[in-house]
């Protein structure tokens, strides 16, 4: 005699008991029917979008003052406390002292965007915004410029 | 005598003209109603995009179809390929001849009318298998047998159930049939017939739950898997017409027809109450495909053989000995 071993797995078929094949059927349309009267759950992604949360940390801005220059003084510790070595700075110092960013590359792909940047900036000249669908065709485009850094709302995905 | 001949002509090409538009305008119809109303039992909004409520897609949709290149599969048979489609289209349409919309609405009325569409109607096997088996495929042809095995045995309780309304009736005219139905819709007097007849009607058109023949987790696609383009959208539109053909023959022959509340021109506004039946019906085709899961080919064929065959025969004695009574 065969001894039933334990990894053999007992599959018998769930079937409802003889005379009840055919409340289910009429269940199953109900049920669908009232799906079909309740209002869709979905939203039209590009037109509409989900409000993110307050502290969504999203493409990066880098922030400007009433006279609309750079607050950011190239002091280059974003670029030290950055995980990922996504941030290249390259300052550049005017004749009365004054420094600010010649270059401020943020490499959009590397970013991991733990908002270390935005913490560390003694200026405040840096934030994360709540931009989260930027597009593009080409990797060199995801490396963000000051011009692109500037103004990271005009990426939201409108769809048209 | 010329002049008759003339107008005859004239009727002929005036009805395949409307009979062919039909048949297209109900796939555009079918197709969003299909879309839309799967969508909304999935609880999203579905075709939103195209024209008000996306009512424009399924137009969009075909140009881009028929813009498409079509694609004969290497050491596929290229004749049977490319005939398959107009296969499955051409006997669709023939059908729409003889089912009266309204009283005066009807290109031909036959002696014959019912089995005229059910014998055109079968052709479309024939079509699904010649695609199968000259697509060079394993999936087409799996697809295929199973729709040749399902369909042929599907026609049986279909006829049979069928065969008790003709009972009642005394003739094969489909506008006869209508007529009989004056007093009392023949689906209260043949319950039993109804059902088995909706229930094969599904599996005839090979529509969900018994869509076996193009199911997608095992056969990709079934028998047109490796149809592009027209070909592919021919197999579409010989779908939605064989929707409407099965639903019609169900309006004519439970529904009463173009029988309903009566409207002033009667006798071409009953087509109103007929189309109403009809995608009614259609609908409700839909409504299921979303609800109910895919049976299993044995328990299809069972279902088929051991209840629905035992059933239309019982029932068509008893129709039979009341009829005699």
């Amino acid at each position: 005699m065969m001894e039933k071993k334990d990894y053999v797995l007992n599959v018998s078929e769930r079937r409802p008991e003889k005379g009840k094949y055919l409340l289910p059927l009429f269940k199953g349309l109900g049920y669908t029917l009232k799906n079909f009267f309740s209002k869709p759950i979905t939203i039209q992604y590009p037109t509409e979008r989900r409000e993110v949360r307050p502290r969504w940390r999203g493409l990066h801005r880098l922030k400007v003052d009433e006279q609309g220059k750079l607050k950011c003084v190239a002091c280059g510790l974003c670029a030290k406390i950055c995980p990922p070595q996504a941030i290249t700075i390259v300052p550049y110092e005017e004749e009365g002292g004054t420094r600010y960013p010649k270059e401020f590359i943020i490499d959009e792909i590397r970013c991991i965007f733990c908002g270390f940047c935005q913490e560390a900036c003694p200026k405040d000249a840096i934030e994360l915004t709540k931009v989260y669908d930027y597009v593009d065709y080409h990797r060199e485009d995801f490396q963000f410029d000051i011009e692109k850094l500037k103004t990271p709302e005009r990426f939201i995905f409108t769809g048209k | 005598m010329e002049t008759a001949v003339l107008y005859e002509l004239l009727r002929m090409l005036i009805s395949v003209v409307l009979v062919v538009a039909f048949v297209f305008i109900n796939a555009l119809i079918m197709g969003y109603l299909e879309r839309k109303i799967s969508a909304h039992i999935q609880r999203r909004p579905g075709l939103m995009e195209v024209g008000p409520h996306g009512i424009l897609q399924l137009v969009i949709d075909g140009l881009k179809l028929i813009g498409k290149q079509l694609i004969v599969p290497k050491d596929a048979d290229r004749t049977l390929f490319r005939a398959a489609p107009l296969l499955s289209f051409a006997p669709v349409v023939l059908p729409l001849i003889v089912i009266p919309f309204s009283p005066k609405l009807q290109v031909r009325d036959f002696d014959v009318g019912l089995i005229f569409i059910l014998a055109i109607s079968s052709l479309n096997v024939l079509a699904i298998l010649m695609a199968g088996w000259g697509s060079n495929n394993k999936y087409s042809l799996f697809g295929a047998m199973r729709s040749v095995a399902q369909n042929i045995s599907y026609e049986i309780p279909m006829l049979l159930s069928l065969l008790a309304v003709i009972l009642m009736t005394n003739t094969f005219s489909m506008q006869g049939i209508v007529q009989a139905q004056g007093k009392i819709w023949f689906f209260l007097v043949q319950p039993v017939a109804f059902l088995i007849y909706i229930v094969a009607s599904f599996a005839e058109t090979n529509r969900a739950p018994f869509d076996l023949p193009e199911a997608e987790s095992e056969l990709t696609a079934g028998y047109h898997t490796e149809y592009s383009g027209m070909g592919f959208s021919l197999f579409m539109l010989a779908e939605y017409a064989n929707m409407f053909v099965v639903c019609s023959i169900a309006t004519v022959l439970f529904l009463g027809g173009w029988h309903g509340i009566p409207l002033p021109f009667g006798a071409y506004s009953g087509a109103i109450w007929f189309f109403i039946k009809a995608y009614g019906l259609m609908v409700f085709m839909i409504w299921v495909r979303w609800t109910y899961p895919r049976t299993r080919f044995d328990q299809l064929m069972n279902f088929c053989w051991k209840y629905m065959i035992p059933f239309a025969l019982v029932n068509l004695l008893v129709t039979a000995v009341l009829v005699k009574l």
